[in-house]
C-alpha cells in the first residue's frame, strides 16, 4: 500500500489546465466545453460510444480522453453504459451493412432531445473504406449527424474540440 | 535444425496415404514452400498433417477464371507450407479441415460465405461473415458480385441458432453487439446458471468492411492504407505484412535502414498496447490505480510516436519499398528518452502489480486456457506464451530485421488471466531491449526504395509476429500493378475461440477481464 501511495505521491497530478501542443486557440477549449457542459447539460453530460464499424483506431483515442491527462470527467463528461442513460451518441467507423439495425436501435434507445456526432473520417464520409456492398459510408447515410471530428483517428484534443462544435451549436 | 527438415517425413506420410503432391516449389510464396494438391486429397491432407502435429494458419481462395484456387496454410517449426487446390468455381466443393483443426472453423465459414464453396463435411452450417442482409446465392468475393451491390433493407438479426438453453435454473445472456464499454461491436450469448457460465458463443461479423473486396483494384499505396486500417491497433504490424508481401510479389527489398525503422515501429506499436492491456485488465478487476499509472505511460509513449513518426498509432508510416518518415537526431534521442522513461518507472510499478493481493485473487487461475486447448485451436501471440506454447515468428522465422536481434521471448504455462499479463509485461521489457539494439545500431542510408509494379500474377506472403501473435498476409496482383487479392489473415481468428473456452466455468463477472486478456481484434477477423 505504501508503494502504492508513494507512486501516486510521486506522479503527482499529469492532467493539463489545456492541451499543450495544439495552437493558442486550444488555450480556451477546456474552459469552453466545461461552460459547455454547464449550460447545455447542467454539467453533466453522459455520452454512449457507438462502434458502427470502425477498426478500433478511434475507439483507442477516445479511451485516452479518460487518461490522466485528457481526463474529460472534469468537464462532467462521462461514459455510460446504456443508450438509455445517453445525452450524446459518439459514433465510430463507417457504417456497416451489419451494424445499420444495431445503429438505428441505439438511437432509437436514445431519449430525446440528444446529440450525434461522427468520429473520425470513417463515420465522416466512410474514410478509406467509402460505400460498398458492404458498407453505407458516413454516419449521416444512417442517422442525422449534429457533428463531425474528422482525422484518422482524431486526437483526443481533436475530440474535445468537436464535442465542443456539438455543445456550441444550436439545438436542432 | 535447418527450415523445412520436416517436410520429408511429412510429404512421405502423404505418399503412404497416397496423396498426390505436385508442382512444389520453394520460391514462389518464398519464404513459405507450395504444394499442389489434388481437391479430392484435401480433407486427407489435413487429417495426415494433423496426425504429424502440423499447426493451421489459415485457408482463403480466389476465383481465377472457371476454377477456384483455395491456400491452406500449416505450418511446423516456424517453417509455413502452403497448400494449393483448384476446384470448379461453378460447384465449388471441399472437404473441411475443421475437423482434424478446430480453429479452421470461423474461416472456413467465411469462405464459403464469401465465395460460397462448399465444406460438406463442415460440423458447423450456419453463416458467420455474412449475415442475414445478404440472400443465400450472393458471395460477396465472386468476381460477378459488383462490389457496390446492394444490400436488403434493415432488418433483425436472423435467428442465428445459438446453442439453446437447457435444465432448470439455466438462462441465458445475450449481450451486444453494441457493448457497454468503449469497444468494437459483437454479441456474446452466455448460458448460465447462478453466476457461472456453462457456455459461450461468440456471433461476429458486425463490422465486416468488405476489406477483400475493396483492396481489389487498388495500386500498392492504396493497400498498405487499407492494410493499416484492417484493425487500427495493429497498423502498423498489417502494414508491413501487407507490404512484406507486395515487395516479395515484386522482387524488391527495402533498404536497411527502412527495415530497422519498421522493427522499430512494430515494438513501440507492441508496448503501446501491451502497456494499454495491462492497465485495463487491473481496470476490469477495479484496481484503477494501474489503469492510471499504465493509460499515463501509454500516453507518453504515443506522444513520442506523433512526434517522431507524425501520428499517434503511427498509421501509414509503412510504405511500400520502406517507411515514410526518417526520424532525425534529436527525434531519435527522444525516443531514447522514452525507453528510459519505461526503464525507470516499470520496476516500481510491476511488483506492486505482482504482490497485490487483491489482483492476485481475481487474476490467478480466472479463465484457464489449458495447454492443450491452446494447441488444438492454434492460438498465437501472448495467449499461446500464457499456455506454453512458445512460439515467435521473429525468433522461429526471423524475418529481416530480426535476423540479427536476439528476439527473446516469455513462457508461462498456467493459462490464466495472470499468465497473459505476465507476458504482455515481460514482452515489454524484452521490446525495450530490442528497442534499444535498433536505435543504437540504426543503419544509415535511404528510408524508401522507388516502387516498381510487379508482372501480372506476381504473388507474395507476408508474415509478421504482431503484438497480438502471427499475421499473415497474401497479396497477388492482377494487370497495371494493380491488387488482385488480398487476404490479411489477424491472429484474432485464432485467439477468440479460446475465449469461448477458457470462460467455461468461470463467473460471469470475470468475463470482461477475461475478454480484456484476450483481447481479440473485431475488425481484424471481420474484414
Amino acid at each position: 500500500m505504501l508503494r502504492i501511495l508513494n507512486k501516486i505521491r510521486k506522479t503527482s497530478i499529469v492532467t493539463e489546465p489545456r492541451p499543450t501542443t495544439g495552437e493558442a486557440a486550444l488555450d480556451e477549449i477546456s474552459e469552453r466545453l466545461r461552460e459547455g457542459v454547464a449550460r447545455r447539460f447542467r454539467g453533466s453530460l453522459a455520452i454512449r460510444a457507438v462502434d458502427a464499424g470502425s477498426c478500433n483506431g478511434c475507439e483507442l483515442e477516445i479511451h485516452a480522453l479518460n487518461n490522466s491527462f485528457y481526463d474529460v470527467e472534469r468537464f462532467g463528461i462521462h461514459f455510460v453504459a446504456s443508450p438509455r442513460h445517453a445525452d450524446l451518441l459518439l459514433i465510430t467507423g463507417p457504417a456497416t451493412v451489419h451494424m445499420e439495425t444495431a445503429l438505428l436501435r441505439t438511437y432509437a434507445a436514445t431519449p430525446d432531445p440528444k446529440l450525434v456526432v461522427a468520429v473520425g473520417d470513417c463515420a465522416a464520409c466512410g474514410g478509406e473504406f467509402g460505400c460498398s456492398y458492404a458498407s453505407r459510408g458516413g454516419i449521416a447515410n444512417v442517422l442525422p449527424v449534429d457533428a463531425v471530428i474528422k482525422g484518422c483517428p482524431p486526437t483526443p484534443q481533436a475530440l474535445m474540440e468537436g464535442l465542443l462544435e456539438a455543445l456550441e451549436k444550436p439545438r436542432r | 535444425m535447418n527450415p523445412f527438415d520436416w517436410l520429408s517425413e511429412l510429404l512421405a506420410r502423404f505418399q503412404d496415404e497416397h496423396i498426390l503432391v505436385q508442382r512444389g516449389s520453394a520460391i514462389a510464396l518464398a519464404p513459405a514452400h507450395l504444394l499442389g494438391i489434388d481437391p479430392e486429397d484435401w480433407g486427407r491432407a489435413a487429417q495426415t498433417a494433423a496426425a504429424y502435429d502440423c499447426r493451421w494458419a489459415g485457408i482463403w481462395a480466389e476465383e481465377r477464371g472457371e476454377t477456384l484456387q483455395v491456400n491452406a496454410v500449416l505450418v511446423r517449426n516456424g517453417d509455413h507450407l502452403v497448400l494449393r487446390t483448384a476446384i470448379p468455381a461453378g460447384a465449388p466443393r471441399l472437404d473441411s479441415h475443421t475437423p482434424y483443426f478446430p480453429g479452421a472453423d470461423r474461416m472456413e465459414r467465411h469462405l464459403r460465405d464469401l465465395f460460397g464453396v462448399d465444406f460438406s463435411d463442415h460440423p458447423d452450417p450456419r453463416r458467420w461473415s455474412r449475415h442475414n442482409r445478404w440472400p443465400e446465392e450472393a458471395h460477396p468475393l465472386r468476381k460477378s458480385f459488383a462490389a457496390d451491390q446492394a444490400p436488403l433493407p434493415p432488418q433483425p438479426e436472423e435467428d442465428y441458432a445459438f446453442i439453446p438453453v437447457q435444465g432448470a435454473g439455466a438462462y441465458e445472456i445475450p449481450v451486444g453487439p453494441v457493448h457497454a464499454g468503449i469497444i468494437e461491436p459483437g454479441h456474446f450469448r452466455f448460458l448460465a446458471v447462478g453466476e457461472t457460465v456453462l457456455n459461450l458463443e461468440e456471433r461476429f461479423g458486425y463490422t465486416h468492411k468488405g476489406i477483400e473486396k475493396i483492396a481489389e483494384g487498388r495500386d500498392a499505396f492504396g493497400l498498405a492504407r487499407l492494410a493499416g486500417r484492417v484493425c487500427g491497433d495493429t497498423t502498423v504490424h498489417h502494414a508491413w505484412a501487407a507490404c512484406m508481401a507486395m515487395e516479395r510479389a515484386a522482387r524488391l527489398a527495402p533498404p536497411p535502414r527502412a527495415v530497422a525503422l519498421r522493427a522499430l515501429l512494430a515494438e513501440r506499436e507492441r508496448i503501446a498496447n501491451h502497456l494499454g492491456d495491462i492497465g485495463a485488465i487491473c481496470n476490469d478487476v477495479g484496481f484503477a490505480f494501474a489503469q492510471y499509472q499504465f493509460s499515463r505511460l501509454r500516453e507518453l509513449w504515443q506522444r513520442d510516436s506523433a512526434a517522431c513518426f507524425g501520428h499517434r498509432l503511427m498509421m501509414d508510416a509503412v510504405i511500400p519499398g520502406g517507411v515514410a518518415a526518417d526520424p532525425d537526431t534529436p527525434q531519435l534521442q527522444r525516443l531514447r528518452d522514452g525507453n528510459a522513461r519505461l526503464r525507470q518507472e516499470l520496476p516500481g510499478l510491476y511488483p506492486i502489480l505482482d504482490d497485490h493481493p487483491s489482483l492476485e485473487d481475481r487474476l490467478v487461475t480466472t479463465g484457464v486456457l489449458a495447454p492443450e486447448t491452446a494447441r488444438r485451436l492454434g492460438v498465437l501471440g501472448y495467449m499461446a506464451k500464457a499456455s506454453g506454447i512458445d512460439i515467435d515468428l521473429r525468433r522461429d522465422h526471423p524475418y529481416a530485421p530480426y535476423d540479427h536481434l536476439p528476439v527473446a521471448t516469455p513462457l508461462f504455462s498456467a493459462g490464466d488471466v495472470a499468465a497473459r499479463m505476465k507476458v504482455r509485461m515481460e514482452e515489454i521489457l524484452h521490446s525495450l531491449e530490442l528497442l534499444d539494439k535498433l536505435l543504437d545500431e540504426l543503419p544509415p542510408g535511404e528510408v524508401q526504395r522507388d516502387w516498381r509494379a510487379p508482372a501480372a500474377d506476381s504473388e507474395g506472403l507476408g508474415l509478421v509476429e504482431g503484438w497480438r501473435g502471427e499475421i499473415l498476409t497474401y497479396v497477388r496482383f492482377g494487370s497495371d500493378g494493380r491488387v488482385a487479392r488480398f487476404f490479411p489473415r489477424d491472429p484474432s481468428w485464432f485467439n477468440w475461440p479460446a475465449l469461448e473456452q477458457l470462460i467455461h466455468g468461470n463467473i460471469v463477472p470475470d468475463f470482461p477481464v477475461c475478454n480484456k486478456s484476450v483481447n481479440g481484434s473485431y475488425s481484424g477477423q471481420d474484414l
